[in-house]
């Protein structure tokens, strides 16, 4: 692989950089309290919020930097962010 | 050779330096035009609204923007999406537009922008030094600097040419002194759209931003390549090396008219002492030159007319076999008291053969008027030090000490 001119790529080229290691706290859903709002996916600012068959959602720990955000907004405290141990 | 101008009269106007930019502009058929007025470039931008507003750039958008961080930005898309773009700023608008002046670097958009050359405030002053454009050196950017009307209009083509060159890909600031040229009138022949046609081919980028076929523009980079980019950056500007040469000599051969690529060498052949200048102030030192020839003094003078890339070896090879010589630069690095044009030709020589006493003198500073004299007396000045060494080696050439 070489550097094109500027750096310019191939689009989604991104999904080879995978940053969840930047995470300090993982977000987890406590599925007995999720109303299936759908806030956290739209506000996830990483696509890393992904739907499930059954209307729930499941992160994408591949990619979420544990930001929070979902945690922040979900209207029912349904997201604990846990720190992230060896 | 020195500078060649085979003028055909006919052809020749009294034009604002502005207004022959704006006009070389023009011919050079620009896509995108941001614009975002200060002074001393507001006539610029002015006049290409005007011929905007008469129809007489097509192809073309021009967009007033909010700011000079917008006006740059403006042509990161643009430049991106494949248009040959154009701004025009000075003084605190380049200030304000440095960390984009990084990002078009980087993403190897070859814009070119006039810098109408203003000191930089506090305290506020709008007349001419380089403090402004020396002091973005560091982006990556092409600087050339012109010396009168003629040439800052024809280098406009000229930049253009290298910048689009698929063996550079940078964008270049083409420097003009504010007020001394943009606002002067002088007698020149506007940038000729025939011959520029001829010279100047259309813009055709590898990569262009376009929907039909999605590409990342502006990617980051992690530590594990993020050198190689900067590598590649500088290898871009010893490309231009050549290429600045190139397209003078081009230029020569369809325009008829010639002032050098990277430097440019008056009267230095056996000069004993050698004045090294960018910018207008080369026109007065050319007749100070003329002067002490007269009377027997073996001055040259030194025009560097492209201070990035830096032409270490074109100036190597034109002082190597001086006396002395004197650096005169209109800006300064405070805390190191010394102008660049004076820094960087010294460390240059540093590690070469060539051992000629070096000293730097700042002039010019926020516009104050530089007359033969003040170039009569570092000369002088300079005289001493053949004989007995250098005193000091950077100062104020015109400082008012009563002032202090």
């Amino acid at each position: 692989m070489s550097i094109q001119l500027g750096g310019v790529c191939e689009p989604g080229t991104t999904r080879v950089n995978k940053t969840g290691a930047w995470r300090t706290f993982r977000p987890v859903y406590d599925y007995d309290k999720c109303i299936k709002c759908k806030l956290c996916e739209l506000l996830c600012p990483d696509m890393a919020v992904l739907p499930r068959d059954d209307g729930f959602f499941e992160f994408d720990y591949d990619y979420c930097k544990g930001c929070g955000i979902c945690a922040n907004e979900c209207p029912k405290d349904a997201i604990e962010m846990v720190l992230e141990e060896k | 050779m020195t500078v060649i101008r085979t003028l055909d009269k006919d052809k020749m106007d009294v034009a604002e330096g502005s207004y022959a930019v704006a006009h070389a502009v023009k011919v050079c058929r620009p896509n995108v035009i941001s614009a975002y007025p200060i002074t001393p470039q507001t006539h610029i931008v002015e006049d290409l609204s005007q011929f905007m507003a008469d129809g007489e750039i097509s192809n073309c958008e021009y967009i007033n923007v909010e700011s000079e961080f917008s006006a740059l930005s403006a042509l990161v898309g643009s430049a991106a999406a494949g248009a040959r773009c154009y701004s025009a700023t000075t003084s605190q608008g380049l200030e304000l537009m440095h960390e984009v002046l990084f990002n078009v670097s980087g993403m190897r958009l070859p814009v070119v922008m006039t810098i109408a050359n203003r000191a930089v405030s506090a305290p506020i002053n709008i007349w001419n030094d380089h403090q402004d454009s020396i002091s973005q050196r560091d982006t990556g950017w092409i600087q050339m600097y012109a010396e009168d009307l003629q040439e800052i209009s024809d280098m406009t083509a000229q930049a253009y040419k290298v910048a689009e060159d698929k063996d550079v890909m940078m964008p270049a600031m083409t420097c003009m002194d504010g007020f001394i040229l943009s606002h002067v009138y002088e007698p020149l022949v506007l940038l000729e759209q025939d011959l520029v046609d001829e010279y100047l081919p259309a813009y055709e980028p590898e990569f262009t931003l376009d929907p039909k076929n999605p590409l990342t523009f502006g990617a980051f980079a992690d530590p594990t390549a993020y050198t190689e980019f900067r590598y590649l950056q500088q290898q871009a500007m010893d490309n231009a090396l050549p290429k600045i040469e190139e397209a003078a000599n081009e230029f020569y051969e369809i325009f008829g008219r010639y002032y050098g690529g990277l430097i440019d060498e008056y009267e230095t052949e056996d000069a004993d002492i050698i004045l090294m200048a960018m910018g207008s102030l080369v026109g007065t030192i050319r007749d100070v030159v003329d002067k002490l020839r007269a009377k027997g003094v073996k001055a040259g003078l030194l025009k560097v007319r492209t201070f990035r890339p830096f032409p270490a070896e074109a100036i190597k090879n034109a002082i190597k076999d001086a006396k002395v010589v004197v650096a005169l630069d209109k800006n300064i690095s405070l805390g190191l008291n010394e102008g660049s044009l004076f820094t960087e030709t010294k460390a240059s020589l540093y590690n070469t053969k060539v051992d000629v006493p070096i000293v730097g003198r700042m002039i010019g500073h926020g516009g104050r008027d530089i007359p033969e004299k003040t170039i009569e007396d570092i000369v002088e000045e300079a005289k001493g030090i053949i004989s007995s060494g250098i005193n000091t080696e950077s100062k104020y050439a015109d400082l008012k000490e009563e002032l202090l």
